[in-house]
C-alpha cells in the first residue's frame, strides 16, 4: 500500500486534544505519526498530498444514514448511497435497519457487510433492529447481532412503542454495552401530521406535528434509561423541550447522548410555505427558537454530535402532494457545508467542537475503532476546505435520489478528499 | 346594452396575477379589483342570469379530486355564462386510482390544450404545486383546510354588497376554523380591507395562535354576538377530524349554534352569512337560516359573480406583456 503523506494542513484532532498546522503520515492504511516532516523526517513518501488551507480530520462518520439496501434500491443502494457519503466527507457511516426486510438477523447484517465491501467506497456500520421485524413486539436477536458486528440498536422510522419492550431492551443491552439509537414520536400526537405545529401549519392548514409529541417521549426514555442504566442516544433532536430535557438529565449523570440533523439548525416550519415536500421530514422543521436551542445544544455538548439522518426517496415518491410524499431528506453530500455555514462561519463552534461532533464523539457513542489519527489508528482521514464557497446541484450528486431542500444554496466549506484506510477514495474536481 | 359593454371592456389595469391560489399573497388592491370585477359581471349579466361571449373559445377544466357539488356547479354556470367551455374531472373517474400522480393527470389534461384549471383537492398546496407544473392559469376550488379564494371573495362581496366599505365592519367567524378553509380565505380578504375579525368556537378548534396575526379569538359565541356587524357560520367538518374535538354536537351546539334567542341580542342590522353545505341544527338553526338577515341565497349567486370575474382574470393575456398591452385603451378581450 505504501505510504502517503498529508502535508501542511491544520491538523484537527479532539481525541488528541490537537489543532495545528502538521503533517501526517500514514503507511501500509495506518497512521504513522503527526509532525512536521521538514525537522522531523517522516521517511519517504510515496504520495503527498498538498493540504495547505485545509484542515485535516480524523474520518467523519454519520452515525444515521438510510442506505435503503434492501428492499428500496430505487431509492439508494449500498454502493450509491456509501458514494455520497465519501463526496460528503464520510469515512464511515452507520446504516439504519429500517430497511425491507430490516437488519433484524446476522444474515441481513453479512448481507449489508458483503455489499459494503464489494462497493469498496467507506465503512459501513450496522446497526440492528431493537425488536423483531421492527414490530415492536419481541426483542429482536440482539446477542446475535453484537456478534455478527451490529454496533448499535435502533427501530428508527418509528419509536419502540411499547414502553416496557423499551425497558428490557435498555437493561438487555446493558451487557454488551450497547446503545439504543431512539426515534422520539408519540404517535397519536403526532398522527396526519405533515409539519411541525405551530403558527404556519395553522395559516397553511397542514396538519401539525407539536413538539410535545418529540418531548414527551425523550421524556419516556430518559426515565427508562435511568431506571435501567441503560444507553440512551436520541436521534434528531428538533424540539428546545428536548435539549432542555437532554441536557437536564446528563446534569444527572444520565447516560444519555443526543444527535442533531443540519437542517434542524438550518431550516424552519417557514421554508413549508411552497409545499415542498423537500422540506417534509420527521421529525419536522421547527421554530427559529428551537433552531437557536439545537444550536446551542451544539455548543455546550448537550447535543454530543451530528447527524444527516439521510433519507433518500426517489423523485417520484416526493412528487406527490405533500400529505402523501413520503418524510426524508438527504443529508450526505450537504453536511459539511452546512456545518460550517451555520456553525463555524458563524462563530457559534471552532473546529475542534465541530470535528469532536462529527468524529470523535459518534465513534465513541458506536463503539468502533474510528475517530482519532492516534499513531496506530486505521487511517480514515478527510480534507476539508473550509473556505470554499460552493453552490448544491443536486443533479451532481451521487446519491440516487434528489430530495433536498438546499438544491442551488451556496454554502461554504467542502470535503475535498477522502481517504479510507489510507487509500484515497474521493478527491474533489478528479 | 351591457354584455357589449363588458365585450369590449379593456384588461383591468393592476392584475399581475397568472392564478389565483389564495388569498393571503394577495394585496388590497388586488382584492378590491377582484370584486370590482365582480361586481361589473353581476351588472352586466342582469344578477348572473345572461350570458356573455367574453372567453369564447376558451376551455376550462374543472379538475376535482375532492367531492363538491355546488362550487362545481358554480364554476360551470360561471364558465359558461362567459362562453367557455367546460370539462369536469373528477378524481373517481379518473386514472388516479390507477397510480398516476396528480402532477401527470393535469399533465395530460393540458395537453389537450386547455385555458385554465379549476382545482379542488384535499391536500393543501395542491393547487400551488400545478401552478409551477403546469403552463396554464390554475384557480384554487378549495385546498383542504388550508383555502377556498373564491369562497372568501364572494362571503365579502356579500358583505361589500349591504354594507358598502368593509372598514370598520365586525365580522365574526364562527366554528370550526381549525378545518375551514373558507375561514382562513376570509380571515385574509377581510383583514386586508380594514374589517375586525373573531374567530369564535372551542379551542380545539380555535387555536389562540390566531392572536399572532391580530385577530381577535373568543370562545363565548354569547359574548361576541353583540359586537358583530356580521356573523359567518362555518360547517363542521366531520369528515376532516381524527378525534372529535367536542364532547357531542348536542353540547357544541348549545355552546355556538346561531339561535333565535342568541339573535335577540344581536344589533338590529346583523347580517348572516354560511358558507353552504350547513348542518341546520348544528351551527345555525333553522329559522335563523331563513330569517330576513341571512344571505345565505345571496352568496350563492354573488358566487357566480365572482367566479365569472376570476375566470376572465385567469384566462385573459397570457404574459405580462400581453397585460400591459391589453390595459391600453386599444386593448380588447375577445
Amino acid at each position: 500500500m505504501g505510504t502517503l503523506l498529508i502535508r501542511g494542513g491544520r491538523v484537527v484532532d479532539p481525541s488528541q486534544g490537537i489543532d495545528r498546522i502538521d503533517d501526517v503520515l500514514v503507511r501500509d492504511g495506518l497512521v504513522v505519526a503527526i509532525g512536521h516532516a521538514d525537522t522531523q523526517p517522516l521517511g519517504k513518501a510515496d504520495d503527498t498530498i498538498d493540504a495547505t488551507g485545509l484542515v485535516v480530520t480524523p474520518g467523519l462518520i454519520d452515525m444515521h444514514v438510510h442506505l435503503r439496501e434492501p428492499g428500496r434500491e430505487e431509492d439508494e443502494t449500498i454502493e450509491t448511497g456509501t458514494r455520497a457519503a465519501i463526496a460528503g466527507g464520510f469515512t464511515s457511516v452507520a446504516c439504519i435497519p429500517n430497511t425491507e426486510p430490516p437488519i433484524d438477523s446476522q444474515s441481513t447484517v453479512e448481507f449489508i457487510h458483503q455489499k459494503a465491501a464489494r462497493a469498496d467506497t467507506c465503512n459501513v456500520f450496522v446497526v440492528g433492529c431493537v425488536s423483531r421485524n421492527r414490530e415492536g413486539k419481541e426483542l429482536a436477536d440482539i446477542g446475535q447481532l453484537v456478534e455478527a458486528g451490529a454496533v448499535a440498536f435502533s427501530d428508527d422510522g418509528a419509536p419502540v412503542y411499547d414502553a416496557e419492550l423499551m425497558r428490557r431492551a435498555f437493561e438487555y443491552c446493558r451487557m454488551f454495552d450497547k446503545a439504543i439509537l431512539a426515534h422520539e414520536e408519540v404517535l397519536e400526537l403526532s398522527r396526519g401530521g405533515v409539519m411541525h405545529e405551530g403558527l404556519v401549519s395553522l395559516v397553511l392548514g397542514l396538519t401539525g406535528m407539536p413538539s410535545a409529541a418529540e418531548d414527551v417521549m425523550i421524556g419516556r426514555d430518559i426515565a427508562l434509561a435511568e431506571t435501567t442504566g441503560g444507553r440512551l442516544h436520541v436521534m434528531h433532536v428538533s424540539t428546545a423541550g428536548g435539549v432542555d430535557l437532554i441536557r437536564a438529565a446528563k446534569k444527572r449523570g444520565a447516560r444519555v447522548t443526543a444527535e442533531a440533523c443540519p437542517h434542524h439548525f438550518t431550516l424552519t416550519d417557514e421554508s413549508l410555505r411552497g409545499f415542498d415536500s423537500n422540506h417534509k421530514m420527521s421529525p419536522p422543521l421547527r421554530t427559529a427558537a428551537d433552531v437557536e436551542a439545537i444550536i446551542a445544544g451544539i455548543v455546550d455538548g448537550t447535543i454530543d454530535c451530528i447527524a444527516t439522518d439521510h433519507a433518500p426517496h426517489a423523485r417520484e415518491k416526493k412528487m406527490l402532494e405533500i400529505d402523501r410524499a413520503p418524510f426524508g431528506i438527504l443529508g450526505l453530500e450537504t453536511a459539511v457545508g452546512l456545518c460550517v455555514t451555520r456553525l463555524l462561519a458563524t462563530g457559534r463552534i471552532g473546529w475542534p467542537r465541530l470535528v469532536e461532533a462529527m468524529s470523535t464523539l459518534p465513534a465513541r457513542i458506536l463503539g468502533v475503532n474510528r475517530g482519532t489519527l492516534r499513531p496506530g489508528a486505521v487511517a480514515d482521514i478527510t480534507l476539508i476546505d473550509p473556505d470554499l464557497s460552493w453552490q448544491v446541484d443536486v443533479r451532481q450528486f451521487q446519491s440516487k435520489s434528489v430530495n433536498s431542500p438546499f438544491d442551488r444554496w451556496t454554502l461554504k466549506g467542502r470535503a475535498v478528499a477522502t481517504i479510507v484506510g489510507g487509500r484515497v477514495k474521493y478527491r474533489l474536481g478528479h | 346594452m351591457p354584455s357589449a359593454t363588458i365585450d369590449h371592456e379593456p384588461f383591468p389595469p393592476g392584475w399581475t396575477h397568472r392564478h389565483l391560489l389564495d388569498l393571503e399573497r394577495l394585496s388590497p388592491e388586488d382584492i378590491r379589483l377582484l370584486l370590482d370585477t365582480a361586481a361589473r359581471f353581476k351588472e352586466a349579466t342582469d344578477g348572473c342570469r345572461r350570458k356573455l361571449s367574453v372567453l369564447t373559445g376558451r376551455t376550462i377544466v374543472n379538475l376535482f379530486f375532492e367531492n363538491s357539488t355546488r362550487t362545481r356547479t358554480s364554476f360551470s354556470l360561471a364558465a359558461r355564462r362567459l362562453g367557455a367551455d367546460v370539462v369536469d374531472f373528477t378524481a373517481s373517474s379518473s386514472s388516479l386510482s390507477k397510480g398516476e400522480s396528480f402532477i401527470d393527470t393535469a399533465k395530460n389534461l393540458e395537453a389537450m390544450g386547455i385555458d385554465a384549471v379549476v382545482v379542488r383537492h384535499a391536500t393543501p398546496g395542491t393547487p400551488h404545486l400545478l401552478a409551477e407544473h403546469l403552463d396554464v392559469g390554475v384557480i384554487n376550488a378549495g385546498d383542504g383546510p388550508h383555502e377556498h379564494p373564491t369562497q372568501g371573495l364572494l362571503d365579502i362581496f356579500s358583505i361589500r354588497e349591504r354594507r358598502g366599505d368593509l372598514a370598520g365592519v365586525t365580522v365574526g367567524l364562527v366554528g370550526d376554523i381549525a378545518h375551514s378553509r373558507t375561514a382562513r380565505s376570509n380571515l385574509w380578504g377581510l383583514m386586508k380591507l380594514g374589517a375586525k375579525v373573531i374567530l369564535c368556537g372551542p379551542p380545539t378548534l380555535v387555536s389562540q395562535r390566531w392572536r399572532e396575526l391580530g385577530v381577535e379569538v373568543s370562545h363565548d359565541l354569547d359574548a361576541i354576538v353583540p359586537r358583530c356587524d356580521v356573523l359567518n357560520l362555518l360547517r363542521i367538518q366531520f369528515e376532516r377530524q381524527n378525534t372529535r374535538p367536542f364532547p357531542s354536537v348536542r353540547e357544541y351546539a348549545h355552546l355556538y349554534a346561531m339561535t333565535k334567542e342568541r339573535l335577540k341580542r344581536a344589533k338590529k342590522d346583523l347580517l348572516i352569512l354560511a358558507p353552504g353545505p350547513i348542518n341546520r341544527g348544528v351551527e345555525v338553526t333553522a329559522d335563523v337560516a331563513d330569517c330576513p338577515q341571512s344571505l345565505i341565497l345571496d352568496q350563492v349567486t354573488n358566487g357566480l359573480a365572482v367566479r365569472m370575474g376570476v375566470l376572465w382574470l385567469t384566462c385573459g393575456p397570457r404574459t405580462p406583456a400581453a397585460a400591459a398591452a391589453a390595459t391600453q385603451p386599444t386593448g380588447r378581450i375577445v
